[in-house]
């Protein structure tokens, strides 16, 4: 029998596109945990980072009514007039309209999630429907996820199409593909996946990490794996293609050890909200409970900041 | 052979050459504890690495105690927190039993607690095993008011309408508490014990001169059924950690034994994040063992009173 000869089209590309080396990258992530960011600077990323928020709810129980609460949130995370609005918010199709309203007259963007959040198992037919559905309510960015099965199974070109056709269906609206990186199982495969979404995404689409809804979720070296991917392709490509780590980001720590590994990747370039996101939802509380701590010098309470304040 | 006997089989009875090589080894080398702070279940050391030495009474090195920083303090409240909500829910029956329970381990390792109150010269062996005496009659003493001091607190009032209405009580939350100097241990039990009968969860800033009986206390806490992060004790310098007791918003309450400049200090920052402050001085010595040292009004000093009105119906 021969040994590791490459015969399904996953490895080839694969090999194509270069693999992983899984130790570098997970050295490289816990580095980025070592800097000293303190006072003024700190000050600085706490509040971009509130800038890259995209304010996200995706419940069965979400109403119209929780979606108005979200909308003034992300509007005014804070009375402190010098923290800025959040990205976007983010929500299920059907609360679209709801938002749209709300945030008319601001530049907060109203992300959909669609394709069958957050399996991506349905017939691309349908999940197309679903798209134009959402952009015509007036998303203005939309998040689909790939269909791992398929990218699992080596069907990378199936995959593609369905990435371009979403792409057609967005027109106008921002696309972020989610890769549900924890469903990828390998370092090797999130790259693949990451040059197979880039190879047909505009400049300013962006990538994601996770729907959230699955076991695992971003983790500085996921999301290293894919800034590298992002960095390799636009320096073959000239092509820029933004990033959104989601879920598993709940403190202002681990926001600014995720902004240095924008920054010693990508470089100033992406440091901003047209470039990169965080899905998050309870990050934005610890983050404005930073900023009070910075600015007070008085460590803060967390119910002071969250909806759902605790009594202790 | 000897088998059943283990002496025989190490000691002089054995070869000429066994013995021998028994004489060539050194003395045992005493393995020396490393003091660690308790904070959420876990003993840890400072965040920052520092440490502290302390001294016998003769002024020999005893051991280094870690100098806790305002971090380790921030991260001692955010272990309360999410202590505090399980242990204010627990029956008043239950966190009684769990306070005598604390007394037992006390008790039955009070020659070890007297020891560690003495070597280190707090005082004299003698007086530190009245002081250990002293301070597990004090955790009785609360563990026995802990399912009732609500019914004496608390009232049914008096109201000229068809209403029932009760004043009933809540813990205020997380609690800071700076210990006296003097007595250290029994100062502690007497300071803590009555905050957390009540379902408080608190932040104890250990006597700065003499932390190391607090040091065992916590080995203590962890084998009695406290959950961990409940009691959260950390040694230091008051200069360093007066200021964060003060200011932290999370932080409901402060039971401190302090000097005029830290009351001072401690007040301000208490009326800025509006917690409640009971400042006691330590220029005038406090005799924790007198019976006026427990009472029930230490209990009310953190709890809040909350009062409801209900119709009473046909």
């Amino acid at each position: 029998m021969m040994q590791s000869r490459r015969t399904s089209s996953l490895d080839r590309f694969i090999a194509d596109v270069g693999p992983v080396d899984q130790v570098g990258i997970e050295e490289r992530a816990a580095k980025f945990t070592t800097r000293s960011i303190k006072k003024g600077s700190k000050l600085w990323g706490l509040k971009t980072a509130v800038s890259m928020v995209d304010l996200t709810t995706l419940e069965g129980k979400d109403t119209p009514g929780k979606i108005a609460s979200l909308c003034q949130k992300a509007r005014a995370p804070s009375s402190d007039p010098e923290v800025p609005s959040v990205a976007a918010v983010c929500i299920y199709p059907f609360l679209v309209k709801h938002a749209r309203k709300l945030l008319a007259d601001t530049s907060i963007k109203v992300a959909s999630v669609a394709t069958s959040f957050p399996s991506g198992q349905l017939p691309l037919k349908l999940r197309l429907q679903e798209v134009r559905q959402a952009v015509s309510d007036g998303a203005d960015e939309v998040d689909m996820v790939i269909n791992r099965g398929l990218f699992l199974s080596g069907e990378l070109d199936a995959v593609q199409d369905e990435i371009a056709a979403v792409v057609e269906a967005c027109g106008e609206s921002t696309l972020k593909v989610i890769l549900e990186v924890s469903e990828l199982e390998t370092y090797d495969n999130i790259r693949a996946a990451s040059m197979l979404a880039m190879r047909v995404l505009r400049a300013d689409d962006f990538i994601k990490t996770s729907t959230g809804k699955a076991s695992g979720s971003a983790t500085l070296a996921n999301t290293q794996v894919m800034l590298e991917a992002i960095r390799d392709f636009y320096l073959a490509t000239g092509t820029p293609i933004g990033m959104k780590p989601a879920g598993g980001i709940r403190t202002a720590k681990q926001a600014l050890h995720y902004l240095v590994a924008v920054k010693e990747t990508l470089g100033d370039a992406w440091l901003n909200n047209t470039r990169y996101r965080f899905g998050a939802s309870a990050l934005l509380n610890d983050l404005l409970r930073q900023i009070e701590k910075q600015k007070t010098g008085a460590y803060q309470a967390p119910y002071y900041f969250s909806e759902a304040s605790a009594s202790y | 052979m000897s088998v059943g006997n283990p002496k025989a089989a190490t000691g002089k009875n054995s070869t000429g050459r066994r013995t021998q090589h028994a004489a060539q080894l050194p003395s045992r080398v005493p393995v020396a504890k490393t003091p660690k702070v308790y904070v959420g279940g876990e003993f840890i050391r400072s965040e920052s690495g520092r440490t502290y030495p302390i001294n016998t009474d003769d002024g020999t090195f005893f051991a280094n105690i870690p100098q806790c920083t305002r971090k380790d303090l921030r991260n001692a409240v955010e272990a309360a927190a999410k202590a505090g909500s399980s242990w204010a829910r627990r029956t008043p029956y239950n966190r009684a039993q769990i306070v005598y329970r604390l007394a037992e381990m006390l008790e039955s390792r009070s020659d070890e607690m007297a020891r560690a109150i003495a070597k280190p010269g707090a005082s004299s062996l003698n007086d530190a095993r009245n002081e250990v005496a002293a301070a597990v009659d004090r955790l009785i003493y609360y563990a026995g008011w802990a399912d009732k001091f609500e019914q004496v607190l608390g009232n049914t009032n008096p109201v000229s309408g068809p209403f029932f209405n009760f004043t009933v009580v809540e813990p205020v939350g997380i609690v800071g508490v700076i210990v006296d100097d003097s007595s250290p241990l029994l100062a502690l039990i007497s300071q803590v014990a009555p905050v957390i009968v009540s379902g408080n969860a608190v932040v104890v800033l250990a006597s700065e001169t003499h932390p190391y009986p607090a040091i065992v206390l916590g080995e203590m806490l962890a084998t009695s059924d406290l959950p961990g992060g409940v009691v959260n004790i950390i040694t230091g310098q008051r200069k360093e950690l007066v200021p964060t007791f003060a200011t932290h918003t999370h932080i409901r309450g402060l039971d401190a034994v302090v000097v005029a400049a830290e009351k001072k200090e401690l007040a301000l920052g208490a009326a800025d994040s509006v917690k409640r402050l009971r400042a006691r001085s330590s220029e005038k010595e406090i005799d924790w063992f007198a019976e006026s040292a427990q009472s029930v009004y230490e209990i009310r000093n953190f709890i809040e009173f909350k009062t409801t009105w209900h119709p009473i119906g046909a």
